[in-house]
């Protein structure tokens, strides 16, 4: 056991300031379990978000040190402990209180999003078949927890608060896994390219770097859909046919 | 009182797991208006944790599978006090349900026809898991939430329900606050369904999450509902038990499915000295047949770590009282070893169980694809709960449906692995339509507002007490959860369990004093105390019902009573509240099996 200093902010919409919580680490000790002990020490009522510890359900999504981290999957030892661990919430959604955000947003995202429309069942008792090699992508991106973290690294969201126009990193891989999906008869192109915004990713890859799931965001799931999006509606040819039969 | 909401639905689902998302689902489906209400955000339920898969008789894999075989084995891995309606319905629906998910989207890992996959699992006869790697509880629920979401229904996150309201007998309303900002939300209903899950808070060591403080049990043991089987409760033979921090996290039995091991500190695989006798039929006595089971030869027998959950966790017991552990106080589980047999073994291993590989390298330091993983029993599931009709899912209270971990009767005395995840999608649906029609049929009733002030006030009392003094919330739960661990856990006896009951009164005394300074807002000091109440409750029942149960059987071991009894046999544990407010325990017979069914149970023994 040694002492270790978290430095974390406490407040609301109306304001609010880092407060230094001085407790005792543990072997193993993850930085949630840190603040569970200042919870039970010194600050009952500090507000946080968790449910299972062990890095499946993405609810304890905050910035450590600056980096948007899943709290309970970050080791304590792994962070420089002879200075102070900072303590902050998601900065691209609104606060609620302490270390907790409002993500209603993305919810009301997902609405948004087209559903699956499966194709008929392939055999008479109703079922599909589909092989291991074609749903290897889709079940990548079905790994998903939902923690929010890619869309509070996105500088779409984050900084230029896009959240009208664009639906972030976390939707566009639910859209990939949606249009990839073997048995969806669906066509999401048109939303991707004017309501899903897509054209204002540009590629930095900081959601795929944060991802604790480590899906390759980018490269697997958003540029397989700019490249649909465009060979759609940016094929100087195609444009040139749907010009001459009359199709805008 | 300040700023209620009141909402109005037909029916009112409380919980948003697997049964809640599935019962939610089903009741909007004819229309009616549908509230969902969820303590975390949609989608972070404990149902995201399962990993294994779901049971069901697809015979996808192992074409002699069918739904006579679950249910005999979920009656076998039950010890024969199950429900029997249950179990059959569930084994005869569950197949059904899975295909459904994939009709909503779910992908399935698959067989080699293109086919949903299924693997094997603890006391299942043949392969009948499906699965998507080590993630399934996540498949599923996000499948459900995705395809929920555009049915209508009003979800309500980030609420605790507190208490039930009745009028003439049956229930109508529900009172709770959002966690966000602290407000009071009134819910007025013709159905409620209860889908909290389970009980595991009430424990030192668990698996569950800081949800699973026993608010189903708890709301409807408080409106007048009976449960039955608190004394069972299920601890996971393989939990995490180093470091001390994840201490009880879940190590899938899909690690034994897959072939890995459990050997004691002399490296010895100890579960062959003990297999029980209904069990030596279908186990391996050799170490080379089991593995040769678990890489699907169907003529071998399944190796003993696939004994059942409570069985397994006994013999590692065993194993560190003897002095026979590991250093952290568990034994060795073992997948590394199958380097020895398979080729390119490390990337089989991060392929099957991605979810353990990334958990053991991320908390522990642990490459379970080069050495051996620590583990021990962990409190992971409740099989009592609330009595509930087995076809309508109705509780003892009309009105009043229950569904998934907090409903009962389904896993007698011990649960397989597989079973909870078909559990929510049979009966959750079935919780959904008869609820949904109960509502129709009886339309809303009249709320007494009395009663919704006084539980109102009573949900301040914590935060009024603060400027006085009064005990640390988290204080009395981690004390509570450190006794019920030591005097009701895995092994019990009498004088432990009496002591637990004293005990439990003093816990209620100091709950009445737990104070929470601070504000409404998101307070999670407010939250803790108020989940005392719950947690206290189910522990009582946990308690009194195991105390009660002079045998061992399932997931009750005692070492006082170490063998099963005749008697004990037949019998069915209920515990209610009585008129004085007091906890009422009697033992009702276990429904009969009928004699066709009973035909399918002996037939199956061989």
């Amino acid at each position: 056991m040694k002492p270790a200093t978290f430095r974390v902010w406490r407040g609301n919409q109306g304001g609010g300031e880092f407060r230094d919580y001085r407790t005792e680490i543990g072997e193993g000790m993850v930085v949630l379990d840190a603040v569970h002990q200042i919870q039970a020490e010194s600050a009952s009522d500090l507000a946080v978000r968790w449910n299972c510890k062990a890095g499946k359900c993405g609810s304890c999504s905050a910035e450590v040190n600056g980096q948007p981290r899943l709290m309970c999957m970050t080791r304590c030892a792994d962070l420089p402990l002879d200075q102070p661990v900072t303590l902050q919430p998601m900065q691209a959604f609104p606060l609620i209180r302490d270390l907790v955000t409002d993500v209603s947003w993305n919810f009301a995202v997902k609405q948004r999003i087209k559903p699956f429309k499966p194709r008929p069942a392939d055999a008479p008792d109703g079922t599909w078949r589909m092989q291991q090699a074609d749903i290897d992508r889709v079940q990548e991106f079905r790994k998903c927890i939902e923690c929010f973290l890619c869309q509070d690294v996105c500088h779409v969201l984050r900084e230029h608060q896009k959240h009208e126009q664009f639906i972030g990193p976390r939707f566009l891989v639910h859209v990939a896994a949606l249009e990839m999906h073997p048995l969806d008869t669906e066509d999401r192109l048109p939303e991707l390219q004017q309501a899903y915004g897509i054209g204002f990713c540009n590629i930095t890859k900081c959601c795929t770097v944060v991802c604790p799931e480590h899906i390759t965001i980018t490269d697997n799931a958003i540029i397989p859909l700019k490249e649909r999006v465009v060979d759609r509606f940016y094929d100087p040819l195609k444009r040139l046919f749907r010009r001459l039969l009359g199709r805008s | 009182m300040t700023e209620r909401q009141t909402f109005e639905h037909d029916v009112l689902v409380i919980g948003a797991g697997g049964a809640g998302l599935r019962a939610a689902i089903e009741a909007s489906a004819g229309g009616g208006k549908v509230g969902l209400v969820c303590k975390s955000l949609l989608g972070k339920a404990h149902t995201v944790m399962a990993e294994g898969g779901i049971a069901a008789a697809l015979a996808n894999v192992d074409a002699r599978d069918q739904w006579q075989v679950h249910f005999a084995d979920t009656m076998r891995g039950g010890q024969y006090v199950n429900h029997w309606r249950m179990a059959q319905i569930h084994a005869q629906e569950a197949p059904a349900r899975v295909r459904e998910l994939e009709a909503w989207g779910a992908v399935f890992d698959r067989t080699k026809d293109g086919r949903i996959l299924q693997r094997n699992f603890g006391g299942h006869r043949y392969p009948r898991l499906a699965h998507v790697g080590d993630r399934t509880g996540l498949e599923m629920i996000r499948t459900l939430q995705d395809h929920g979401i555009h049915r209508g229904i009003d979800v309500h996150m980030e609420c605790t329900i507190v208490q039930l309201f009745k009028d003439g007998g049956r229930v109508v309303g529900a009172l709770g606050y959002d966690r966000e900002r602290g407000r009071f939300r009134l819910f007025r209903a013709g159905a409620i369904v209860i889908a909290t899950g389970g009980i595991g808070r009430a424990f030192e060591i668990t698996s569950n999450s800081w949800e699973y403080t026993g608010d189903g049990q708890t709301l409807a043991y408080d409106a007048g509902a009976d449960l039955i089987d608190m004394e069972y409760v299920q601890f996971h033979p393989t939990g995490m038990v180093w470091p001390p921090s994840v201490r009880g996290i879940l190590v899938t039995e899909g690690v034994r499915g897959e072939g890995g091991v459990l050997r004691n500190n002399l490296g010895k695989r100890f579960m062959f000295d003990d297999i029980p006798d209904n069990y030596k039929a279908q186990t391996a006595d050799n170490p080379e047949e089991g593995w040769r089971y678990t890489q699907g030869d169907k003529q071998a027998r399944r190796p003993p770590e696939l004994l059942t959950r409570d069985h397994v966790a006994r013999c590692i017991m065993r194993e560190v009282k003897a002095g026979r552990g590991s250093p952290h106080g568990g034994v060795f589980l073992d997948i590394a070893w199958i380097k020895d047999k398979l080729p390119h073994a490390a990337e089989h291993i991060k392929k099957k169980l991605p979810s353990m590989y990334h958990q053991f390298k991320e908390l522990a330091g642990i490459d379970i694809t080069a050495v051996p993983m620590e583990v021990g029993p962990t409190t992971h599931y409740v099989m009592g709960g609330i009595r509930v009709d087995p076809d309508s899912q109705m509780s003892t209270v009309p009105g009043l449906f229950a569904a998934g971990e907090c409903a009962a009767g389904l896993h007698g005395a011990n649960r397989l692995g597989g079973n909870s995840l078909s559990d929510l999608l049979v009966f959750g649906q079935r919780a959904g339509d008869h609820a949904a029609r109960w509502a129709k049929a009886h339309g809303g009733g009249k709320v007494d507002e009395a009663e919704v002030a006084a539980a109102e006030r009573a949900m301040l009392l914590p935060m009024d007490r603060a400027s006085s003094g009064g005990e640390n919330p988290y204080a009395i739960q981690h004390a509570l959860q450190k006794d019920m661990q030591a005097l009701v856990g895995i092994v019990r006896n009498e004088a432990d369990m009496l002591a637990a009951v004293e005990k439990l009164q003093q816990f209620r005394a100091r709950a009445a004093k737990a104070a929470a300074p601070g504000n409404r807002e998101y307070n999670p000091g407010w939250h803790t105390a108020m989940d005392l109440h719950c947690l206290l409750t189910v522990a009582e029942a946990i308690a009194r019902s195991a105390a009660s149960r002079k045998e061992s059987r399932g997931g009750h071991f005692r070492e006082d009573f170490p063998d099963k009894s005749a008697t004990f046999g037949k019998l069915t544990t209920v515990v209610r509240r009585g008129g004085d407010g007091s906890m009422q325990l009697e033992h009702v017979p276990v429904p009969k099996v009928p004699a066709d069914l009973q035909q399918i149970i002996d037939e199956n023994q061989k």
